[in-house]
Formats: structure tokens, C-alpha cells, sequence
């Protein structure tokens, strides 16, 4: 049997990529490169196509319009049981009948592989379930079913690894336990992971690349801090961490930097960090970046002046603030708890500064709140 | 009193249960207990313990004939009707087609339908069609009756499969018939086998359309039926005994399989 499950390899390329069902578009005229060997997020809220698209690469879903290419074998409308493309679903899909042995060792022998002892043992010995073979999934804790399944699929060494919000189930102290791990047998065995998630820590902990996916496009690619630092919408500002995202005029276009009017109090934002196309600029920055000092002490770099402090929460690392500023608006402030000085009281008139070089500058058309409200949201 | 009353309302749940079991079991140990008489011809009066019944359970005239025929249409009729009731339950569980909500709804109509019906209308197609009823006739009416039974189980049992345990099986290499052969296939056996002892039971105690549809062939409730108005041998009450047994051992083999599949 000819086919591509073993030969194929190289960077995945998907070209205009479009999944429609009858009432919605999933998918959008995706395209993008994913590097040979990377850990590589497709991140969003649910619902905004990164499962769909996840599908269709592992040959569940006929895609409507565009091509998927593995290096240059086109796998658009291969049978999925000929890309050479293993997935760890959401929820593992053990087979329940099928020892943990059997489970591991069923691709190995459907491509007909005589001898499979060896492999299994190893792929068990690498999650560190070895004295489990024998067991039934039930049997199992969530956090060994999902090492198993991850045995299961990376023992085939497929070109390219998909794993389905493959965390999902497991308790927070697990989960980042598995991330680890997971990271690690990426390092370790060399594959190419794609990995979907709605959980912008989890993309952040993991990933070489992250692909912001909103209502099925891409906003935005690139690495984990490339994405914080400089992001280019506001939906990606708002989903990956908090921002504070204050409507402005830009009243002067030096060469280094722009002069931006907020309310009448003046901030320099960094040119070559602004996205705004006219004179409407939204003016971006993180909570952390944010310092925070009483009214009466002088300040340095970005000022803005009369916040009166709403509520404190103190969380032991950091005090967050959440602060009321003379325009109506509330903005978000980190602080590290490292200088000794005890907190401000709620009620406070404060001064909050920042370093320019920490400003990004958005269109001004853009929805300030895009992204805000799907924080922690439940997977799909 | 007050004593005695609060005893009753605390044990009023195992009194109504108690009752609820000697209603259901008394007739069963009436003919359990009846198949060790002593009768010469009428089982109705006792007439002392023997176990002569038991050791010769073909001693009445014609009983092991119809018991044979009873389970041959029996097994039959369960095979045809599995096999073809999980296809169906497989296109209505599976695909999207026209007419599936029509389908779904024809399915229940034979559970719904008198028997007296069904088996008065078979008896008029068959002549019509210039069919003697005979074995054949039987079969066909059993396997009508039994699809029914058969689609409902096993349909209930495909909408309990997660359908991503064979998207898993495909990903990992195996074809479509790989799939339904090692993924499937061995998640449904228990939901089918279900089904098949459910259809072989229906087919053994049919008696309203087997009546109608089988000519001079005998059956064994028909046989039981017909031997009512004479006297019933004690053998009659030796068979049925045995069934009830054989019955209760494949639920509890049953009950035992699935614990252990549970466990190891």
C-alpha cells in the first residue's frame, strides 16, 4: 500500500484553508507555515475555528476550500488513516476494551508492524507508565490517561502530533505538570506539535509560536513574548494576559515616538510599537509595566495624574490595584511586593507612571473590551 | 401498638417488597414444584414427588417436536433479525438520510400494533400471496416482530458510543473496516447480544401470531395452548422449568462477564 503515513515530512503548510457549514464559516481563509520540529498554538476562545482546523489536518473534517500540505505531499483530502499525522484528542478516546498496551501498540499494528514489544516498552518507559501495560484505561487517573494517549499517538512518530486542548481535564496543579512533561517529550523526540488550546498560559508555557485565532482567522502570530510585548489588536492585547487600553488622539508624529493626547494629559507611545492607521490610537499598556505612587511624590516617563484607587487586592507576590480615572475609566495595576513599602489604601489619590518604552499603540477603531470577557472561558 | 406501628412503617418497604416478589414468583414454584408430580394424565392435583418427568422430559406425545421447532424458529429468526435490525439501527443511529424520522417512526409501529392484529393481517397476506403457512411463515412473522426490538437496543447502544473512539482508530492507521472490526464492532457485541437473547425470547414465547401463521406446524406455547384443554403433561412444566433456569443462568453469566471486564 502506497501512502503517505511514514514518508511524508517537512514544514505543514495550510493555504486558504476554509471550513463552512451551513449558517457559519468556522475556518477562514486560513494560511500559515508551521516550522519542521516546532511546538506551535493555535489559541482562541471557543468557537473561533482552531478546533475545526485542528480536524482538519488530521483528515476528520473535509475542508471546503484550500490545501494542507506536509512538506510536498498534499494530505487535503487524504483518508486519515494515511496522513502521517497522530492526534491526542480532547478527553484521550482510550479504547476502553483494549489493554494500555494494546492501545499504544494499535497504530503500530495497523501498519502492520510485527514486532511491537520493543517500541511500546519504550514509548511507556518515556511517560513513565511502564508497570501499567497491562491495565484497562478506566483503571487509570486522568493524568495517566493522558500521558497514554499521548504514548499512544507519539509512538507512531508521525510527521506532525495534534493534541486537542489535550490538558482540559486535569486539575491546575496537573496540568502544569503536564505541560512540562509534554514540552520535554517535544524537545526529546523532535516532532512537530500542534497543539489547540484556550488556555493562554498553557499556549504561553509551551509554544515556540502562537497563532491567535478569533472567529476563524489569525490576528496574530509569533512568539510567546513577541505576542505580550507588541500585540497588534486589541483582541490579542485583552486574551493573552490584561491590558489597559485608553482611547486617544495622536497630536504630533516625531520620528522616534508619537505625541498622544489622553484626556488631556500628554504620553509619548514608541513609533515603530503603534499600529494606528489616522490620528485615532488606542494607547496600550500592561498592568505590571504600571507604577502607582501617591499624588504628592513627583513621577517620570508617562503620567497620568488624578486616579483615586477603587480596590486593593493583595495577593502576597503582588498588590493588584484597580484604579478610577478622571475620564471614567478603570485601569489595572500590578505591583511587586518587593520594595517594603506597605500598600496604598483604597480611596487614595495617585499618580501612575510608566516607562514610554512599554507603550503600544492599537487602531483606534478597534473594540477596547475584544477579548476581555473570554478569559478562562470553558473549553469548547 | 404504638410499638408494633412504628415497626410497620419502618419495614413497609420490604413488605411491599416481599409481597411484590410472591406475586411474581408464586407461579414460577407452582410449576417448578409441578414438574415433579406424579400425574398419569392431568397435572392439576398432586399426586406425590417423582422425578420421571425430569429424566424423560420427551415422554408426552409431540412435546419435544414443537420445543424442537420452537427453538429452531427461534434461532433463526433471532439471527435474521440481529443482523438485520443493527444495520438498521446503525443507518438511523449513524446517517443523516430523508425519510430517517419516518423510518424511526415505522420501527416502533409492529411494538405498538396488537399481536391479534399482526398476526390476522400476516395470515391474509400470506394467503393472498398463495403462501401456505407452515415454518417459513413463522420465521418470517418472528423476524418482523423482532427487528423492532433488536433496532431500539442497539441504536441505543450506538448513541452511547463516543463517536471519537473510532475517529482515534482511523487516526491511528486503521481503515474503515479495521475500525468497525476491532473498535465498533467489539463495543457494541454486549448491546447486540443484548438484543439477540432479547429477539430469541419474544420468538420462543410467541403464541397470538405464531397461532395464526403456522398451519399444522406446532410451536411449544402452541403446544402448551392446545394440550391446556386436555390436561398439560407434567413434561410441559419440566421445560418450562428448565427455560426459566437456562434464562436465569445467561443473565447472572452475564452479570459475572461484565464485573470482570470491569475489573481486569
Amino acid at each position: 500500500m502506497v501512502d503517505a503515513s511514514t514518508s511524508a515530512h517537512g514544514d505543514i503548510k495550510l493555504s486558504n484553508l476554509t471550513k463552512s457549514f451551513a449558517d457559519f464559516t468556522a475556518v477562514d481563509d486560513l494560511t500559515l507555515t508551521i516550522p519542521e520540529g516546532s511546538f506551535f498554538a493555535l489559541l482562541g476562545p471557543s468557537g473561533c475555528g482552531k478546533t475545526t482546523t485542528l480536524r482538519m489536518i488530521a483528515g476528520l473534517e473535509e475542508p471546503t476550500a484550500g490545501s494542507i500540505f506536509i512538506g510536498n505531499t498534499d494530505i487535503t483530502h487524504m483518508r486519515p488513516y494515511k496522513r502521517p499525522v497522530n492526534t491526542v484528542f480532547q478527553n484521550y478516546a482510550l479504547f476502553p476494551h483494549l489493554s494500555i498496551f494494546e492501545n499504544v501498540a494499535f497504530g503500530l499494528r495497523r501498519r502492520g508492524i510485527k514486532d511491537v514489544k520493543e517500541q511500546v516498552d519504550k514509548v511507556l518507559d518515556l511517560v513513565e507508565l511502564p508497570h501499567l501495560a497491562q491495565r484497562k484505561p478506566l483503571q487509570l487517573s486522568g493524568g495517566q490517561q493522558q500521558r497514554i494517549a499521548v504514548a499512544r499517538a507519539i509512538v507512531n512518530r508521525p510527521a506532525l502530533l495534534l493534541l486537542d486542548e489535550p490538558l482540559g481535564a486535569l486539575d491546575l496543579k496537573l496540568r502544569r505538570q503536564m505541560q512540562i512533561e509534554l514540552k520535554w517529550i517535544q524537545t526529546e523526540i523532535g516532532l512537530t506539535f500542534v497543539h489547540v488550546t484556550h488556555d493562554q498560559e498553557e499556549a504561553m508555557t509551551m509554544a515556540d509560536t502562537i497563532a491567535v485565532m478569533n472567529e476563524g482567522r489569525i490576528e496574530q502570530m509569533g512568539s510567546p513574548a513577541d505576542l505580550y510585548d507588541n500585540p497588534k489588536t486589541a483582541f490579542v492585547a485583552n486574551f493573552l494576559g490584561q491590558s489597559n487600553l485608553i482611547k486617544g488622539s495622536i497630536e504630533s508624529n516625531g520620528s522616534e515616538s508619537l505625541v498622544v493626547n489622553l484626556f488631556g494629559q500628554k504620553v509619548a507611545v514608541p513609533r515603530a510599537r503603534s499600529s494606528a492607521r489616522d490620528s485615532s490610537i488606542l494607547v496600550g499598556i500592561r498592568p505590571e509595566k504600571l507604577r502607582i505612587s501617591p499624588e504628592t511624590s513627583s513621577a517620570s516617563g508617562n503620567v497620568l495624574t488624578g486616579g483615586i484607587i477603587e480596590d486593593v487586592s493583595y495577593i502576597g507576590v503582588s498588590t493588584q490595584y484597580q484604579v478610577l480615572m478622571p475620564w471614567g475609566q478603570e485601569l489595572m495595576v500590578f505591583e511587586q511586593n518587593d520594595d517594603g513599602v506597605p500598600p496604598l489604601d483604597k480611596g487614595d489619590r495617585i499618580t501612575l507612571s510608566w516607562e514610554p518604552i512599554f507603550t503600544f499603540g492599537l487602531d483606534g477603531s478597534e473594540d477596547a473590551n475584544a477579548g476581555s470577557e473570554l478569559h478562562n472561558d470553558e473549553e469548547e | 401498638m404504638r410499638k408494633a406501628r412504628r415497626w410497620f412503617s419502618r419495614n413497609l418497604i420490604r413488605i411491599y417488597a416481599v409481597m411484590g416478589f410472591t406475586y411474581l414468583f408464586i407461579p414460577v414454584l407452582y410449576t417448578f414444584a409441578f414438574s415433579f408430580n406424579n400425574s398419569s394424565k392431568s397435572n392439576l392435583v398432586w399426586r406425590g414427588f417423582t422425578f420421571n418427568n425430569w429424566k424423560n422430559p420427551c415422554g408426552a406425545p409431540d412435546v419435544c417436536n414443537a420445543l424442537g421447532n420452537s427453538i429452531k424458529i427461534g434461532l433463526i429468526a433471532t439471527a435474521i433479525a440481529t443482523v438485520l435490525g443493527t444495520m438498521i439501527a446503525f443507518a438511523l443511529g449513524r446517517y443523516a438520510f430523508k425519510g430517517r424520522s419516518l423510518v424511526n417512526l415505522l420501527i416502533f409501529l409492529p411494538m405498538a400494533t396488537p399481536e391479534l392484529v399482526l398476526g390476522a393481517s400476516l395470515l391474509t397476506m400470506f394467503l393472498n400471496f398463495g403462501f401456505n403457512p407452515g415454518f417459513v411463515t413463522i420465521v418470517i412473522a418472528h423476524v418482523m416482530f423482532c427487528i423492532s426490538f433488536v433496532v431500539v437496543t442497539v441504536k441505543a447502544r450506538i448513541a452511547s458510543l463516543d463517536p471519537r473512539l473510532e475517529q482515534a482508530a482511523m487516526d491511528l492507521y486503521a481503515d474503515e473496516r479495521e475500525t468497525f472490526r476491532r473498535i465498533t464492532f467489539p463495543l457494541l457485541a454486549p448491546g447486540i447480544a443484548g438484543a439477540a437473547l432479547l429477539a430469541f425470547s419474544l420468538s420462543f414465547d410467541d403464541f397470538i401470531i405464531t397461532n395464526f401463521n403456522s398451519g399444522n406446524v406446532n410451536t411449544f406455547p402452541k403446544f402448551v395452548y392446545i394440550s391446556a384443554e386436555r390436561g398439560l403433561p407434567a413434561q410441559a412444566n419440566v421445560i418450562g422449568s428448565a427455560m426459566f433456569f437456562i434464562a436465569l443462568i445467561v443473565v447472572l453469566l452475564g452479570q459475572v462477564v461484565q464485573r470482570r471486564r470491569k475489573v481486569s
